[in-house]
């Protein structure tokens, strides 16, 4: 593919520049995004095309910054878009369907997508040496793929993240590096070592490469849905670009005449606990006043999202809106989609569950519209959040009378659960004020 | 109270190769006309048309977020040093 479809242009000044390891403008400190030549691409592409490629990411080839003569090497992307009858029959909606990125290839997380783009541009650009600020998944994916194509890498982390995500960075012989303060301090300090180590950092210099494979999840999802837009989208957000860049996915699809012109609500989903982009969309402020994160959900948790601005104006344009949810109930919303549709996901997918629900209960999101939940990453990267959830029951003989004892003991206690609910049911149509929510324990509800 | 000023390597070549500059100054009003008099190439970098910071510099006083500190309203104290970074993102999503 020729180099000129695409190049670099400032997103508030216009001033283009060469394709070139760079992020920001130097006249007005703005990023920079990747554009392309249209016109050229609208005569190679059609939705034929793509069908007949291998099912990965790079099936949508030359709608991204890929150097001429590439030649990837691992099928990233392409997850299932299954439909959510039973998660949708809990929350509310009859057209409810989960974009499934809790099994991309190949660390299990939507990271694989911008990582892979961003590598390609790496090579091509001379570095030896491939780096990052993480919350975890982007470290994971970084050093897998590192490996994978001969780079390497170097980590930048938060001290405290999951155990699963250090130990699935070290595994792949990356050098990783545990800075004690925020995400926002490691991404802070990776600015300025990116400007003094001739180093490809996927999320500084080679970021406006690297948002661009996030565009993927929005051509799979039209394509799975057989070429057509939902009508509406959740999607989690840290810095804000993946919905920005689903966005540009669906633009450019109508743009290229492969999808018919659509109106799509875009919806942001946060934790309460590190909130800054939905608290600007619910005080009508197109502006991010930063905050200090404090949530489980720490693949969310920036404080200071650079991408926060633009995710408002797509999501507030749109005619969407963006919610949070308190801790316990991204827990409850991880349990949740496991036990409806067999989906584990991580914190930041509990996040995109909950926030989903409640904008269904506000009526911003109605029952019969498709709706598209983004579930980002996997389930087993953060099962400490789960460890009170669930105990190990004591272990039995290898006996058939040990078994059903051990079933009767399991029925009594769920006859108690069923009279605990009865009697609580029958105090409250004694109170009459009382609804039924308030009335019966949460926990019976979700059993 | 005297501070110090981190000029990051794309703006260098508005002061001169200067990489940084320790100058009085009590707040960021002041940091700023000191830096206006002293690199007047630099000024329409940090600041808009309207005179405001540009959306996406950031400020860091002591590896803090200046916002965090009380922004423009902070008072420098001796030996703070101030960084000019570019806002990025990365983390999940």
């Amino acid at each position: 593919m020729p180099t000129s479809t695409y190049h670099l242009r400032c997103r508030e000044c216009g001033q283009t520049f060469e394709n070139q390891p760079k992020s920001f403008c130097e006249h007005c400190f703005s990023p920079l995004e990747v554009t392309y030549d249209y016109d050229t691409i609208k005569k190679q592409v059609s939705r034929e095309l793509f069908a007949s490629r291998a099912p990965n990411i790079w099936r949508y080839r030359e709608l991204l910054p890929l150097p001429e003569g590439y030649q990837p090497s691992l099928p990233v992307g392409y997850t299932p878009l299954v439909s959510a009858p039973r998660l949708g029959d809990k929350v509310g909606s009859r057209r409810l369907c989960i974009k499934n990125d809790a099994v991309c290839l190949p660390t299990l997380s939507f990271k694989d997508r911008v990582v892979a783009v961003a590598l390609a541009n790496a090579r091509a650009f001379g570095f030896d040496t491939v780096a990052c600020s993480s919350t975890g998944n982007l470290a994971n994916a970084v050093a897998a793929q590192a490996a994978r194509e001969g780079f390497k890498a170097w980590i930048f982390i938060p001290s405290d993240l999951e155990p699963a995500k250090i130990l699935g960075t070290q595994v792949f012989g990356a050098e990783l590096v545990r800075i004690n303060g925020s995400y926002d301090h490691v991404n802070r300090l990776c600015s300025q070592i990116a400007d003094e180590h001739p180093w490809g950092f996927v999320n500084v210099n080679l970021r406006p490469y690297y948002a661009e494979g996030s565009k993927t999840v929005g051509y799979e999802i039209a394509e799975q849905l057989g070429w057509k837009l939902p009508d509406n989208v959740v999607v989690p957000m840290a810095g804000g670009s993946l919905i920005t860049k689903i966005k540009k996915a669906f633009d450019e699809l109508v743009l290229l005449g492969l999808v018919d012109p659509k109106p799509v609500k875009f919806f942001g989903a946060q934790a309460s606990g590190c909130s800054p982009i939905s608290t600007a969309i619910k005080q009508y402020s197109g502006e991010i006043e930063p905050q200090r994160p404090k949530t489980i959900a720490r693949s969310l948790a920036i404080g200071n999202p650079a991408d926060g601005h633009y995710a408002i104006k797509a999501i507030t344009k749109s005619g969407g809106w963006s919610e949070d949810i308190a801790d316990h109930e991204i827990v409850n919303s991880i349990q949740l989609l496991a036990a409806s549709e067999g989906i584990f996901t991580e914190t930041a997918g509990g996040v995109t569950v909950g926030t989903a629900r409640k904008l269904i209960q506000q009526d911003r999101i109605l029952p019969d519209e498709t709706t598209v939940l983004c579930i980002t990453g996997n389930g087993l990267k953060t099962t400490d959040v789960l460890g009170e959830r669930y105990q190990a029951e004591k272990p039995i003989a290898a006996k058939l009378s040990e078994f059903e004892a051990y079933l009767g003991t399991k029925i009594e206690a769920a006859k108690t659960e069923v009279a605990k609910i009865s009697s609580a049911l029958a105090r409250a149509a004694s109170v009459g004020t009382q609804t039924f929510s308030s009335a019966v324990p949460a926990t019976a509800l979700e059993a | 109270m005297s501070i110090t000023v981190q000029i990051p390597t794309p703006l260098r070549r508005l002061t001169a190769g200067t990489p940084h500059l320790t100058c009085e100054a009590a707040n960021l009003n002041e940091l700023f006309a000191t830096l206006d008099l002293k690199f007047p190439d630099l000024k329409s970098h940090l600041r808009d048309e309207a005179g405001e910071v540009r959306r996406f510099l950031n400020i860091y006083v002591n590896e803090e977020d200046i916002r965090f500190l009380g922004g423009a309203s902070y008072s420098f104290q001796e030996g703070d040093e101030v960084l000019l970074v570019p806002s990025i993102a990365g983390g999940s999503v």
